[in-house]
Order: C-alpha cells, then structure tokens, then sequence
C-alpha cells in the first residue's frame, strides 16, 4: 500500500488523516489530520469535551472513527483487512483511571501482554516485566496487587505494562487527571524521561509545565478540530488565535506549572 | 421376661433402621452425588456461554439465549425430568441412562439460571479492563479469557452458591426415573417397606425420612462450606467489600 497518501517518510511513524467520529448526533471530532515523527512527543491540549480522548481512542481502534483514516508506518490500520490486534500491540495506550487488571499483581499486568500477545516464553516475560517495573521505580511492588497500589503507582504500572511491549508510540489519555496533586510528578517524571529518552508519544494533558519542558509540538484542539499546532515557544509568547492563549493562561491560572524543569 | 422382649424388639428396630439407612450412604449418596455434579458440569459450561453471548454476542443470537432462559426457567423441575425420561423414550424411542436423563434435564434448567449469574458477574467487571486487553492487542476472547472470567468467576461465587443449594434439592425430583435409586428414592422404597412391617416398622417411617432429609442438609451445608473456602482461596486485594459499617 504505498501509493498516494499512504506513502511515509521513514521517519513518520503515525499519520492521521481527516478523522471524523459521531456519538448519536454529536459529532465529537470533525476532521482531525496529524503526523507524528520518530521520537517526537506531542501534547494535545483543549477544553473538555472537544475530542482529545476520542481522537486517541480513533487512532488504536477502540472507538472506530466514522470517516478518515490512520497510518502505523505504512500500514493503514483502519483498512478493514488490516489485524487491529497487531497493530494495537505496536501502539501503547495508557488510560486516564489506569485499568490495570485488577486480579493480577503489578508483575503480571505487565507481563501478561507479552505471554499472550508477543507469545513470549513465560520465564523470559517475567525478567521483562521485572526490568519495567524497575524502570518506572517499582521493583520491589512487582507482587503487589492493583489495589494496593497508589493511583501514581498504578499510573507507572500501566505505563511500564505499555513499554513491555516495544511499542512504536504511546498514547496518553489524561494520565494524570484522576491522580491526587502530590501523586501527578511521579508519574510526569517517568514520562518526561521516556520523552527525553526517543520515545514517540502523543499525550493530552492539562499539564503545562510537562508540555513546556518535553513537547515537540502543543496541539490546541477545540470543537473535534485542531484549532492551532505549534511549539511551545510559538503557543505560548505568541498565538496567533486569540482562543488558544485565552485557553493556556486559564489553564495556567488553575494548574498552575506542576512539573518539567 | 419383659427386658428380654425389650431387647428383642430393640434389636429388631435397630436392624430395621440399619436396612433402611444403610443404603442411602452405599447406593444413594453415590447417584445424588453423580447427578449433582454432572448437571453442574453442564449448567456451569452452557450457562457461562450463554452469558458470555448474551454480553457480547450479535443481536439474533442473543435473542435465542433470552428466549432459553425464559423457557427453561418457566418449566418445573419435574415436568423437564419427565420430558427428558419418558417423553423422548416414549416420542423418539431415546433411551437416555437414568442419570443421564437426570442430569441433562437439571443442567439445562440449571444452565438457565447460572447464565444470570454469570451475566450478572460479567457486567459488574468495569469496562475498562476490556479495553486495555484490547489496547494491549488481545483479541476479544483472549480478553474474556485471560482478563474477564477469573474476575467474574470470583464475583460469582457468592450467587452461585445458592444455585448450588438449589439444585442439590431439585435432584430429588429425580427419584420419578424407574430404576434411579438416589436419595429420595430410597427414603420411598423404604416408606413403602417399612408401613408393611406393623409395629415397630411404622414408627420408623419418620425418623428415617429426616435421615433421607439430613443427606440433604449435609450435601448443601457441605458445599457450601467448600465453596467459601474456594472463595477465601481465590480472595485477592480489591474484590473484598470495602469500608465495613462499624455500627
């Protein structure tokens, strides 16, 4: 399939072009098209209710959009012959409330994808998911269940059960919204390491200062459309849309600059 | 001279007793046993598919698994028995072994019931661990496989021992299979024998029926205990109510 708009440039991992998603009457997205670039991070950004989750949710299948299509490197994963469950493997997902398998403790979660998906030799996934867990700095809760973990922990849980899988971008749906302020930087940590470490992710947050500190790019989505895309430095000293900066300095004045140097 | 008399008929009561209870541990706790587990079998296999159908399945076909329910859960007991043992022998000349037919026509009524459970387990799973097996890149059934059962089946203990409670009970019915000696046919056969022998006999009919009825007891206090231990064994952190009212 490399004709036409399908074809990529080796470096673009994901294209997304002209999403459009109905839920009843509601179109919640209304033609969203981006790229995303080896080892770029980009942080979505925008009023609630205006499409940020669903586009995630588009871009892996979970919600199938109504028109438009998405591209893993070459692959056009919304063609219908395409298996979805491959390409989900390839694209990490980490949910805003976490969703870690409640029955299993944290070593499991993060091994279970690689045994059941990757078919990976249980003994092998083990020392994996050992290894992940010690990334996010939580070796020693690997026998911990999901339950008695804190909601910061649980987040890095399913961030590492994400990495476990090699994946070649991650999604980020709110990761930090349903965590209690003094829990939010341990979870923005990992993540400003991951980006800072090549990983290639799309995150919506409403965390400046980690959009400040890591993003290649801010996107500014209002009304199931993008409504600005640019560097931090251009979003921030001088949008050109009014929207927008009226936007960034309400979400400041609430959320103040938690993390990110 | 009376003491001896005493004796005698003391001796001859107690035999009286021994012939009546003796069977129900050698050959009628066996056959109840035998019928319960595999109706349960049955019903735990049928009812978890169709609940799985049900929560997950295409529109038609869910419409069957309601319409199932609705029929076997409206038949009683007996009556399916019936239908089972001397309608299909008498309709289509099927001659199903007794516990066989037994079981067949308790597991299908019971698999209408376990299904509710098991619909009910399933559902109450928060949704989100659906989609982050999908997200990992499981397929649908390694999901319900690996994510959702072991939840749900721990959910469902609870409910589903009172279907076993049930159930144990209803294999009575069974005892209207010619030629089924379980439980509740042998507390008859011995009825009928025991009104036969005057005197002594008679006043045994009593005590012997709650034997027949303690079997019974055992059988479902028993299970039940075994099922609460499976339920202490499977606990883990998070499916245990929460925040105990002290007052």
């Amino acid at each position: 399939m490399a004709t036409g708009t399908g074809t990529s440039q080796s470096d673009v991992i994901l294209r997304v072009e002209d999403l459009h998603k109905k839920y009843g009457k509601d179109e919640v997205l209304k033609g969203v098209s981006l790229e995303l670039r080896r080892g770029e991070t980009k942080v979505v950004i925008g009023p609630s209710g205006t499409g940020k989750s669903t586009l995630l949710r588009c871009i892996n299948q979970l919600s199938v959009p109504d028109k438009g299509r998405v591209w893993l490197e070459d692959v056009e994963i919304t063609h219908a012959r395409t298996n979805i469950n491959h390409a989900r493997a390839q694209i990490g997902f980490v949910f805003q409330d976490f969703n870690l398998f409640a029955h299993l403790p944290a070593l499991d979660n993060v091994a279970l994808g690689l045994v059941k998906v990757k078919k990976m030799p249980k003994k092998e996934a083990v020392v994996r998911a050992r290894e992940e867990l010690a990334r996010v700095g939580l070796a020693e809760k690997a026998d911990s269940y999901p339950a008695e973990l804190s909601g910061g922990q649980k987040q890095r849980v399913s961030i590492a059960r994400a990495l476990a899988m090699d994946p070649k971008l991650i999604l980020f749906d709110e990761p930090t919204s349903a965590l209690d302020p003094e829990l939010i930087g341990e979870v923005l940590e990992v993540m400003i390491q991951l980006a800072r470490g090549g990983m290639t992710m799309i995150v919506v947050s409403h965390e400046m200062g980690f959009a400040r500190a890591v993003a290649d790019r801010i996107i500014f989505m209002e009304g199931g459309v993008i409504l600005e895309e640019g560097t931090p430095a251009e979003l921030f000293t001088c949008p050109r849309c009014e929207r927008t900066g009226q936007f960034l300095r309400k979400i400041t004045e609430l959320y103040g600059e938690t993390s990110g140097r | 001279m009376d003491c001896v008399r005493c004796k005698g008929v003391a001796i001859s009561a107690a035999k009286l007793l021994w012939q009546s209870v003796g069977p129900l541990f050698t050959r009628g706790l066996p056959v109840t046993l035998e019928i319960t587990v595999l109706l349960l079998l049955l019903g735990l296999a049928l009812g978890t598919a169709l609940a799985l159908v049900q929560v997950y399945g295409r529109r038609p076909l869910r419409y069957v698994c309601v319409a199932y329910e609705q029929v076997f859960r409206g038949i009683p007991p007996l009556v399916t028995i019936l239908i089972f043992w001397n309608g299909l022998s008498q309709s289509f000349h099927i001659f199903l072994p007794g516990v066989v037919a037994a079981a067949l026509a308790l597991g299908l009524r019971s698999a209408a019931y376990q299904s509710q459970i098991f619909r009910g387990a399933i559902q109450a799973v928060p949704p989100g661990q659906m989609m982050a097996a999908r997200a990992l890149g499981m397929g649908k059934l390694q999901a319900i496989r690996h994510v959702i059962l072991p939840q749900a089946f721990r959910l469902a203990i609870p409910p589903w021992s009172n279907e076993y409670s049930g159930v144990v009970k209803d294999t009575a019915f069974a005892c209207v299979i010619g030629g089924l000696i379980e439980l509740t046919r042998l507390g008859m056969t011995s009825l009928t024998r025991l009104s036969m022998t005057h005197g002594i006999g008679s006043q045994l009919i009593l005590p012997v029926l709650i034997i027949v009825g303690l079997f019974y007891l055992a059988l479902t206090y028993g299970g039940n205990a075994l099922l609460a231990l499976l339920e202490r064994r499977l606990r883990i952190p998070g499916f245990e109510m929460k925040g105990k009212v002290e007052r």
